[in-house]
């Protein structure tokens, strides 16, 4: 068995389960860190399929830009959470 | 017991779509070397880059645009946010920021002049710029945009505008976006650069417009 093989393998189990858990993560925070987790192995995936400009795309926006988005309305969510818990 | 059957359903549906994938035929058209063929008249090096931007640059176009159509949507949907003070900031954290916003611009420029003859080009370019954008706003040195202004206004549709004109001049002087061979690379540089500068400021409008500086909040 080849190196390669074995890490394509490794690598398609674990965005499996990256997947798996940013679906089903208890709390928002975590859900959040597992998808941008799942981006930047979803990039890894397209170097290894010989797409580098789908790779950098996916790091850039996919990983980068979305997750930067998805945790500021995580941050705006919470901030609203506190000033309605405090009135 | 429910859970089970909608995994053992999901299960059997990826087998029978992974057997089906088995059974497709071979493409019906295969366009790599058409695209190889005309490679050298494209403009650039790149058989990604020369697809994006010249065999299909109207794609490119209408990209482009519907980007600029999300981001007036967004600013049509928020309000004038009041923005407070932006919250104190670890000045060693900001220094960092700074030097690390520098060497993403270099990298934007790198990936934009690379595009020509290996994988990078306008939108990764334009991504990095805006990732620049968003660091410099969450270490407290670039404050969020309430209402664009005129600069900011001309500076977002800027790579619309000059990919339009461009197709615009080409159509009067013959087809829609089909460069003459001598200049299709320079034309293609042009519209890249304002393609990534758009990009960027867009890509980066969509956070910057969204956040607010409420880090002091009540």
């Amino acid at each position: 068995m080849n190196l390669g093989l074995a890490f394509d393998l490794l690598l398609a189990a674990s965005l499996l389960w990256s997947a798996w858990r940013a679906l089903n993560a208890s709390r928002l925070d975590r859900a959040i860190v597992l998808f941008i987790v799942f981006g930047l192995l979803m990039a890894l995936a397209w170097a290894r399929l010989s797409a580098p400009d789908i790779a950098l795309a996916e790091a850039a926006i996919g990983a980068g830009l979305t997750g930067a988005l998805l945790l500021d309305a995580y941050g705006a969510l919470r901030r609203r959470d506190t000033a309605e818990a405090r009135e | 017991m429910k859970r089970v059957v909608v995994v053992g359903g999901a299960f059997a549906f990826t087998l029978l779509l992974v057997a089906a994938m088995r059974e497709l035929a071979p493409a019906a058209i295969d366009l790599r070397p058409s695209v190889a063929a005309h490679l050298a008249a494209s403009g650039v090096e790149h058989p990604v880059t020369a697809v994006l931007l010249n065999y299909r640059g109207y794609d490119t176009l209408l990209e482009i645009a519907v980007l600029l159509l999300a981001l007036l949507g967004i600013l049509a949907v928020t309000r004038d946010q009041g923005g407070g003070a932006p919250r104190p900031v670890d000045p060693l954290l900001q220094m960092l920021a700074r030097i690390a916003a520098t060497l993403m611009i270099v990298v934007a420029i790198y990936l934009l002049w690379a595009g020509a003859f290996r994988p990078g080009g306008a939108f990764q370019a334009g991504a990095v710029l805006a990732a620049a954008m968003v660091l410099l706003h969450l270490t407290g040195l670039l404050p969020g945009w309430r209402q664009p202004g005129v600069r900011l206004r001309w500076g977002l549709a800027a790579g619309f505008l000059v990919f339009l004109a461009v197709a615009a001049a080409l159509l009067l002087a013959g087809g829609l976006l089909t460069y003459p061979p001598a200049h299709a690379g320079a034309l293609i540089l042009l519209i890249e650069s304002g393609l990534t500068f758009s990009l960027g400021l867009i890509l980066a409008g969509l956070f910057l417009f969204l956040s607010r500086d409420e880090g002091d909040a009540p």
